[in-house]
């Protein structure tokens, strides 16, 4: 399986750390070597937040991913910095609903997703980033969709349990607009 | 216990903590460790341990000390401007020769610095963290596995030595997660003939006290003490050598930037450049004999680090400045890149 290094960005309270512990979950569940870091501190609410997924077949070196092959962002300040660092050849996926702009470089493939108006009209706001995150599964075979139920089920808290169905349909619904 | 689970490193050494033993945790909140009191306040209540917010840095590391006068496994858990509260307490602990846990997740300083990750503690914990002529032992996780494991180990020489450990990781590796594979809870904490637990009128008292107002008595405990760190010295010295077979320049390297130095050096590899590393684990005692060793072989030295060049200096030490030792580091909760440390790498040859 290929290698990912992910890097998965926006404003704090997205859910965006969340989605990487999804892939870390289905990453682990798979037996894979993995790291999971986030970026940590004031800017958890409302500034920017990422975090910086491996996922490989051999040892993780360094968890701090510097070129990633996957990017994930949902908002402006996360494309803008990020869009240098994606390796050529690497995978960009976009909030379009949040993003106005399209993506710069042409030696990567750009996905745009309107994740946040998909969520709303799904009635789940609070899930763009698993519509997102759907788009991600699908476009890179990072990790296996087999795996992703019982890997959402890891990361769910049990007070939230009643919300799995409804982060698989987001899942399914971003793998299905990216098809 | 051998399947493999996801954990933050702080959240892995709570757990780590908890199947050595220790049911008695005392913290006062601070970034980046906090996930370790977090966990101990869900845990301990459920386990009959001890979960206590003291009111201070200086009353949690004074609660430890009291714990562990009675023999029990006892840890607290800071950041680096809460180590410095502790230091006295570390002092009067290595004083009364207890064993005892702190953890130290390194933020970037001096003073309230900043918040994320750096290992600018390195002088403060190999030095004998507070006042007094001693030394604690410490450990440098590279690893959410290590940060488990190194728990274990440094509840047991504590204990086996009689002297605080401290665990020294940096602000990333409290953060990040990384499969672990939980140590074996231990089956019980060994009862100790030194301890205060009330002599029901069977035994002579046992007094625990770092007050020795006659001069030859205080020479005397200083003098056991440093015995004891010399067999410590020669025997618990731990260190991990990564290609280091054909090395030219050996990188020296800790916790987070022995990571990203991995990286580099497997991609200068690939550039024909024949490179490795000696990663210290224990940072006191330092493990000098394999870089002694080394230097008859490699070119030169890199000392890869997040401070000025602390750990630099020991290099220097250990091998007697027999050959050049450079510096690559990052300050302030900066983080060399992999590219960086190649840089550094490729100015040696």
């Amino acid at each position: 399986m290929v290698n990912s290094e992910i890097i998965i960005a926006g404003f704090g309270g997205q859910g965006l750390l969340f989605s990487g512990k999804v892939l870390a979950y289905a990453g682990l569940l798979e037996g894979r070597e993995l790291s999971w870091l986030p970026s940590y501190g004031p800017e958890m609410r409302g500034g920017t937040a990422n975090c910086n997924v491996i996922l490989s077949d051999t040892p993780v070196g360094s968890p701090i991913v510097q070129h990633p092959n996957v990017l994930m962002v949902m908002n402006l300040p996360s494309l803008d910095k990020y869009e240098a660092d994606v390796v050529t050849g690497g995978k960009i996926f976009v909030d379009s609903t949040l993003i106005a702009r399209k993506v710069e470089r042409t030696d990567v493939e750009a996905y745009y997703v309107p994740a946040t108006q998909m969520a709303n009209e799904m009635g789940f706001p609070g899930l763009a980033n698993m519509i997102l995150l759907g788009a991600v599964i699908k476009k890179t075979g990072c990790i296996s969709e087999e795996g992703l139920p019982a890997a959402l089920k890891k990361v769910i808290p049990a007070r939230k349990a009643d919300l799995f169905d409804a982060n698989m349909a987001a899942i399914k619904a971003g793998a299905e607009y990216v098809g | 216990m051998s399947e493999k689970v996801l954990m933050k490193g702080n959240e892995a050494i709570a757990e780590a903590a908890i199947l050595a033993g220790c049911r008695h945790y005392f913290g006062y909140p601070i970034t980046p460790q906090t996930e370790v009191a977090a966990y101990m306040s869900k845990k301990m209540p459920k386990i009959g341990g001890t979960f206590l917010q003291a009111e201070s840095e200086i009353a949690a590391i004074n609660m430890v000390y009291g714990v562990a006068s009675t023999g029990k496994r006892a840890m607290t858990s800071s950041s680096s401007p809460g180590i410095s509260l502790k230091t006295e307490g570390i002092s009067y602990l290595a004083g009364a020769d207890l064993p005892a846990l702190i953890v130290n997740v390194q933020r970037g300083g001096p003073g309230l610095g900043g918040i994320q990750p750096s290992q600018s503690d390195y002088f403060l914990a190999t030095r004998g963290p507070g006042h007094g002529d001693f030394h604690v032992l410490v450990f440098a996780p590279s690893s959410v596995q290590e940060m488990a494991d190194l728990t274990s180990k440094a509840f047991e020489l504590a204990e086996k030595y009689r002297m605080p450990a401290m665990l020294l990781a940096d602000g990333t590796m409290g953060q990040m997660m990384e499969p672990v594979v939980l140590p074996e809870p231990i089956e019980k904490v060994e009862e100790k003939p030194w301890a205060v637990t009330g002599t029901k009128g069977e035994r002579e008292h046992n007094i625990i006290n770092s007050l020795y107002l006659k001069p030859a008595e205080l020479e005397q405990t200083n003098l056991d003490r440093f015995a004891r760190y010399k067999i410590i010295e020669e025997t618990e010295c731990m260190w991990e050598e990564f290609m280091m077979e054909d090395a030219e320049v050996c990188v020296v390297s800790t916790g987070i930037t022995a990571r990203v130095s991995r990286n580099a050096i497997v991609e200068a590899r690939k550039q024909g450049i024949k490179v490795g590393m000696i990663r210290p684990i224990t940072l006191w005692p330092f493990p000098k004999k394999p870089l002694i060793e080394a230097a008859d072989k490699v070119k030169s030295f890199i000392a890869v680090e997040l401070n000025m060049g602390q750990m630099k200096e020991d290099i220097e030490l250990a091998i007697r400045c027999k050959k050049p030792v450079a510096l690559c580091s990052r300050v302030g909760g900066m983080i060399p890149s992999p590219d960086e440390v190649l840089e550094a790498i490729k100015k040696e040859v």
